[in-house]
């Protein structure tokens, strides 16, 4: 996917001017926020979420052992293991798949990497059909390619107008307004895919060393059609999702849906295990895993390896005021939300997403909900001190920053410049208590007021104190 | 192809400052996680698993019924199907084409299911009470595509095979199967859409409709 994340301003500040955005990031926002407080009532939520971390650090703790515990199973269940550096990698080793069997038609269950890769692109390019069957990224797909602007609910942003007029437009059928009936004119419309396709594509939500299974979660069952019909499934997943045991699935099963959609489980949970067995009616007869870095392992024993931990469950999204605020798009790339504002420049190089660690209120609502907490605005933070490390910062904050300092060191000026600007904002509040319009920095007031300073400064309460 | 999985692999065990010694007593600990299968933390289920599966299986939106006896599903069966208006024909799994659904005034074949089966009619390996969940195995006699592609899902379930947890389905499997099979799939309730404006939508890609017949004496 195209990276756009250095133009996160003007897009963030368009999408704040947006409220009919708002208003369906709204909704939406209250049908996860509540969901999730109901359903994680259900368990022992921390208890779980400790427990969860655990895992997940036991995971990456011996990554390279566990992977090659799971290729070994894997491989002895009938399924391939190839393995990726990048995403053109991805594409060159699912394209010579398609290219080995024949293949015509592809339907894709969500992948986030293939996401990252550009993989349908790729698929185009090399004569195969690529069809996403979620039905939110089916209407991004038909929609020319619209990127999604959410992890779990890919069309967040849309209407179902204009979900109307796209499927009037598309399917060439009479314009439908009511959700349901939209949902089955494109159940219909995907069925004829489901059962015509050579290929499957999916993500892994977790990968099992203990039985080279991959875990794979859905509520519309395309997860299922996907594996299940075509002759081929190819699975592409981030080296990171390896867990050890079924228990562990279990532990993580009470915790992911809670924490995505407030579901106590979803809809359906398969997990896979090899090919089709030669007495077998139905299922793949080939399987191929592809283990993806892009990334990835570089943030091993980095002060970002907590992000390793990550399930993509969405929950950090659904609770950022920032992304309620602006929605998905602004952010530029795969990943929205405190995640993206982390994994994005890790990914992609923290100079094209100068923005994203700063878009934040460091509110830590994201760290509180994680169901593997990971520090989330500690990485942000971190994320920004490399920024000033290399130098990243625009120069007006380097020079702001250096005079700070310089001033910081020679106390009687500071105090002299504390002084003056307690007075100059006292002077801009007029009296009041908030200061309306900042003079020196208009747009800082824009949005919002400024207290006014409580009286006198520090230094100058501290010198009659102990004259008294 | 194999010098990626060399890089990859290289990488990760430098990072991890991977040696000759502590590969070794990684290994150990691996085998120990393994052997270990330590549980999470489990919410408290109640003893009447029968009664839990019902409850949950329509709070997800399944409807459950009860007879006494495999032998009484088939009347159980027609009459929904009936009391819907649904179509008198129907696919099930080969492990139960064997029953009386003719007598029943059903047309049943036992084979997987393809795009025009309406109704598909299956058993399960084991049911999850916690969750209200359907668990089905793949194979020959049992095959995944009969609770997929159906618009009517109707699965029948002994009460006997009701377990409390994930885990309990789980220590069934090794313990009846040796390996999982080729698909292990969890089922709760029909499928589902909220991605248009976060509504909740009945009938995705998969059944519109999930019905529970549970076995008593079974
Ligand atoms: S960072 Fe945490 S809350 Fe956000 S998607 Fe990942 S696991 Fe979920």
């Amino acid at each position: 996917m195209q990276i756009r994340s250095m133009h996160f301003k003007g897009r963030a500040s368009a999408a704040a001017a947006d409220r009919v955005l708002q208003g369906k990031l709204a909704t939406a926002k209250g049908l996860f926020v509540d969901g999730r407080r109901r359903a994680v009532a259900e368990i022992d939520l921390e208890a779980t979420r400790e427990a969860s971390q655990a895992i997940r650090n036991r995971a990456v703790a011996h990554l390279d052992l566990w992977l090659e515990r799971f290729e070994q199973e894997a491989t002895r269940r009938g399924g391939q293991v190839l393995w990726a550096r990048d995403g053109a990698e991805i594409c060159r080793l699912v394209t010579d798949i398609a290219r080995r069997h024949g293949v015509k038609k592809a339907i894709k269950s969500k992948s986030m990497l293939s996401e990252e890769a550009g993989l349908n692109a790729a698929l185009e390019a090399a004569g195969v059909q690529p069809v996403e069957t979620d039905l939110g990224e089916y209407i991004l797909q038909i929609n020319d390619n619209e990127p999604p602007s959410h992890i779990i609910a890919p069309v967040i942003h849309k209407t179902k107008e204009e979900v109307a007029d796209l499927f009037a437009r598309v399917h060439q059928k009479p314009r439908k307004t009511e959700i349901g009936e939209m949902t089955r004119e494109a159940r219909e419309m995907l069925r004829t895919h489901f059962l015509s396709a050579d290929m499957g594509i999916s993500g892994g939500n977790f990968l099992v060393a203990e039985t080279g299974s991959v875990a794979l979660v859905t509520n519309e069952g395309n997860g299922r059609m996907v594996t299940t019909l075509p002759r081929v499934h190819v699975v592409i997943t981030g080296v990171e999702k390896v867990v050890p045991t079924l228990e562990d699935l279990a532990t993580l099963m009470r915790i992911l849906p809670r924490s995505a959609t407030g579901q106590s489980i979803s809809n359906y949970f398969s997990v896979l295990t090899g090919v089709k067995r030669p007495e077998d009616t139905d299922g793949p007869e080939h399987l191929y895993f592809i283990l993806v870095d892009n990334g990835r392992v570089d943030l091993l024993g980095s002060d970002f390896q907590d992000m390793l931990r990550c399930i993509r469950c969405a929950a950090c999204m659904n609770h950022c005021p920032v992304y309620q605020t602006i929605g998905g798009h602004a952010y530029g790339w795969v990943y929205p939300g405190p995640m993206g504002s982390v994994l994005t420049p890790l990914f992609v190089g923290i100079e094209n997403a100068l923005d994203l660690p700063h878009a934040a209120t460091m509110c830590n609502q994201c760290g509180v909900v994680c169901p593997v907490k990971i520090p989330l605005p500690d990485l942000m933070r971190k994320l920004r001190e490399q920024q000033v490390e290399r130098r990243l910062r625009p120069w007006g904050e380097r020079a702001a920053l250096k005079l700070w300092a310089w001033l910081a060191r020679h106390p009687s000026l500071y105090a002299f410049a504390a002084k003056f600007g307690v007075r100059y904002l006292n002077w801009l509040a007029e009296g009041g208590d908030r200061i309306r319009v900042m003079g020196v920095a208009p747009s800082w007031t824009a949005g919002r007021d400024f207290p006014t300073p409580e009286g006198r400064t520090f230094r100058e309460l501290y010198k009659t104190r102990r004259n008294e | 192809m194999q010098d990626s999985r060399a890089d990859i692999l290289g990488r990760i065990r430098s990072r991890l400052g991977r040696t000759a010694e502590n590969a070794a007593s990684g290994r150990v600990e691996i085998e120990a996680v393994l052997a270990r299968r330590e549980q999470g933390p489990r919410p408290a289920v109640e003893a009447d698993l029968a009664a839990r599966m019902r409850v949950r299986s329509e709070a997800l939106s399944s409807t459950v019924e009860e007879v006494a006896r495999l032998e009484d599903a088939p009347a159980a069966v027609a009459r929904y199907l009936a009391g819907l208006n649904l179509p008198s024909a129907a696919v099930a799994w080969p492990q139960l084409a064997g029953l009386d659904w003719a007598g029943a005034g059903l047309q049943v074949e036992g084979r997987a299911a393809n795009g025009d089966d309406l109704v598909g009619i299956t058993g399960v390996f084991c049911a999850v009470a916690e969750t209200g969940t359907l668990a089905l195995l793949s194979g020959p006699d049992t095959p995944a595509t009969a609770s997929l592609l159906p618009e009517t899902h109707i699965a029948l379930v002994p009460v006997s095979r009701i377990v409390t947890g994930m885990e309990e389905a789980f220590d069934l499997m090794r313990a009846e199967c040796g390996e999982l099979p080729r698909a292990v799939n969890f089922i709760s309730g029909p499928s589902r859409t909220g991605d248009i404006e976060q509504t909740l939508v009945l009938g995705a890609h998969g059944p519109y409709r999930v019905h529970i017949v549970l076995l008593r004496d079974c």
